[in-house]
């Protein structure tokens, strides 16, 4: 039995046919290396560049990051952005908990609410931008909805913080289902004999919930999170449908994604400048995955 | 996830049991327990119907609105106060008269023509990749593991305007194969096929391989049979990704022949967005097959939630 350690099987196994195991990988990595790993790279190089869409550029060193600086454009994106996940962010956290607690038990007709709970989530961000443009409409149903109480119609899309809003709304509206089944998977595995010794105690569901539950669900949380929080810095297209492509009225609604997109697309597009601010992109969702994750920490030590 | 839902008859019924039938006969009426084991009082069910038919209309009565909104007809006012949920004369006209506004068939085969080479590219590609990284011994298996780790931690979205003058070098900008290529084999679904591969047996492979069967074979006839569910979870997420996608196709699109379902949908909100029955009909067009292919795999698309997760 000894000859037969998993190492040796598995080495038996593996040891042949030496070209194949690159031919296996190839496709994926060629893939990921060019349209990945070398744009990546590639960024980085442009954003020390004054490349434009045709024209190659000469190297400029950091002037791309100082004129960022003083760019206003920039910061109104990136206040906005910002907004975007302290608006978001406690809402994705807390409300699919909320939800997954409405679903967790097995009553008549709950596969049907989970799956309808869910399918926000399929729908393209696109199709869901415009049914929600639609719904805020200055005569649209929400507005006419409002009417009928005998409130006046309000600007969902015409004001720049409400825009914001509505448009942070949507991106709510739409992850609910998503971060719902993370947590019902997560719910599953909160040990029984927890709530039923608290509930010996005389803790009611409240009690349960802040005791049991929330305690026990703290790393699920963390990943929600911090998905939820890269997700709504990079926003795109909620902004983009809701506002208009200009991002809003005198463009206060940009969002960082919107400012890449819009100054370094198209014929004149400035690659070097929006590399920088894509540059810029890329470590803040760092530092967000960081700051996430220390926290999580933080929380543990104090536990 | 332990059953919650059991009749006090279930409970009680042991095999040979003499209070078996008594026990059946009184506890015919279902009752409902909650996770300490505790009955569920009528009033909480109730309440709890109520919540979630309450989160039901907020999650499905912006799709009714729309699908409403895309059936009434010319005459019907759709700004009507206080809105009128039915269409009084539904009518598909609505969808003939998009497709005479933007090419919306055209637009909805380019999606296709895009998800369905998704689906192959990412199949192939992460199977084959993932394979290499479980099963396959070779110099450099780390490096390329890390490879596939570090382009997940890289946001398309940082990245966009380079893949942009990478395709406008390839000549590819304004082609699908233009749309497809960034996205045809996920970081993701190679590290997610990887794990399903390294959670087989090894027993199984080997006696194939005593058996003679070379690499390929066993790739082919054994290991990825096995790993049909989460082969699955690719195909199904790499169709939404790429049936959904908006801000790539966006930058890589210029022509209105080329559009995506989602790019072209977006030139009709911007051209027509008088008319909101036209756009309620191009969105249902847009988002019925998902929600049908949704109806159909629920639960590769959940099980797709778990496993994405890790996605950093």
């Amino acid at each position: 039995m000894a000859l037969s350690s998993p190492a040796r099987r598995g080495s038996r196994v593996r040891r042949q046919l030496p070209s194949s195991p690159w031919l296996f990988a190839a496709p994926g990595l060629l893939v990921t290396a060019a349209f990945v790993l070398y744009p990546f790279v590639s960024t980085v190089v442009n954003s020390f560049t004054d490349r434009r869409t045709l024209v190659p550029g000469d190297f400029v060193g950091l002037a791309n990051y100082r004129e960022m600086l003083h760019d206003d454009q920039f910061w109104v994106a990136l206040r906005n952005s910002t907004l975007y996940v302290v608006g978001v962010v406690p809402a994705l956290v807390i409300l699919p908990l909320l939800l997954a607690l409405l679903v967790q038990k097995h009553i008549p007709g709950i596969a049907f609410f989970r799956s309808a709970f869910y399918t926000p989530v399929v729908a393209s961000i696109v199709v869901v931008g415009l049914i929600w443009v639609w719904l805020l409409d200055e005569r649209g149903l929400i507005n006419s909805l409002l009417e009928t109480l005998g409130a006046g119609p309000v600007g969902f899309l015409s004001d720049q913080w409400l825009i914001l809003l509505s448009a942070m709304a949507v991106t709510v509206w739409k992850g609910l289902g998503y971060y719902m089944i993370i947590y019902l998977a997560a719910l599953a595995n909160v040990p029984r004999e927890l709530h039923e010794a608290a509930a010996v105690d005389g803790a009611g569901a409240v009690r349960r919930f802040l005791s049991v539950t929330v305690p026990a669900l703290r790393s699920t949380m963390v990943l929600v999170a911090a998905l939820s929080s890269v997700s709504a810095f990079k926003v795109f297209s909620e902004v983009y449908l809701i506002a208009n492509p200009t991002g809003g009225p005198g463009g206060e609604d940009t969002t960082l994604v919107m400012l890449v997109q819009r100054t370094g697309t198209g014929l004149s597009g400035r690659v070097g400048y929006a590399s920088a601010i894509s540059v810029v992109v890329f470590l803040i969702t760092v530092v967000l995955m960081l700051l996430v994750l220390r926290a999580d920490r933080k929380d543990e030590a104090q536990a | 996830m332990t059953d919650t839902l059991r009749t006090p008859g279930e409970r009680s019924a042991r095999p040979g049991h003499p209070t078996t039938d008594t026990a059946r006969r009184t506890g015919r009426r279902t009752r409902f327990t909650d996770d300490t084991g505790r009955r569920v009082r009528p009033w909480e069910l109730v309440l709890r119907y109520l919540l979630l038919l309450g989160v039901l209309a907020l999650t499905i009565g912006p799709f009714l609105w729309q699908l409403s909104t895309s059936l009434k007809g010319p005459t019907e006012d759709i700004y009507s106060s206080p809105p009128s949920f039915l269409p009084d004369h539904p009518t598909l006209h609505n969808y003939g008269r998009v497709a005479d506004v933007i090419p919306v068939w055209d637009y909805a085969l380019n999606s296709l023509k895009v998800a369905v080479a998704s689906v192959v590219t990412n199949c192939v590609g992460s199977a084959l990749a993932g394979y290499a990284l479980a099963r396959l011994r070779y110099r450099g298996r780390r490096v390329a593991t890390l490879v596939f780790i570090l382009a997940l931690l890289v946001p398309a979205e940082s990245i966009i305007i380079a893949q942009f003058t990478t395709m406008r070098s390839l000549d590819l900008n304004n082609t699908l194969i233009g749309v497809v290529l960034p996205g045809c084999v996920g970081a993701l679904n190679v590290l997610l096929m990887r794990n399903a591969f390294l959670n087989l047996p090894y027993e199984i492979e080997e006696a194939a391989f005593v058996d003679g069967a070379n690499v390929w074979q066993r790739f082919l006839r054994i290991a990825l049979p096995s790993v049909r569910g989460t082969l699955a979870v690719v195909a199904i997420f790499a169709f939404m990704g790429a049936w959904d996608d908006f801000l790539w196709p966006l930058i890589v699109l210029g022509d209105p022949s080329k559009f995506t379902l989602t790019v072209g949908l977006n030139y009709l909100h911007g051209t027509f967005a008088n008319d909101q029955r036209l756009v309620a009909a191009g969105t249902i067009i847009a988002v019925a097959p998902l929600i049908a292919l949704f109806a159909c795999l629920q639960r590769y698309f959940f099980r797709g939630v778990g496993e994405g997760a890790v996605k950093g």
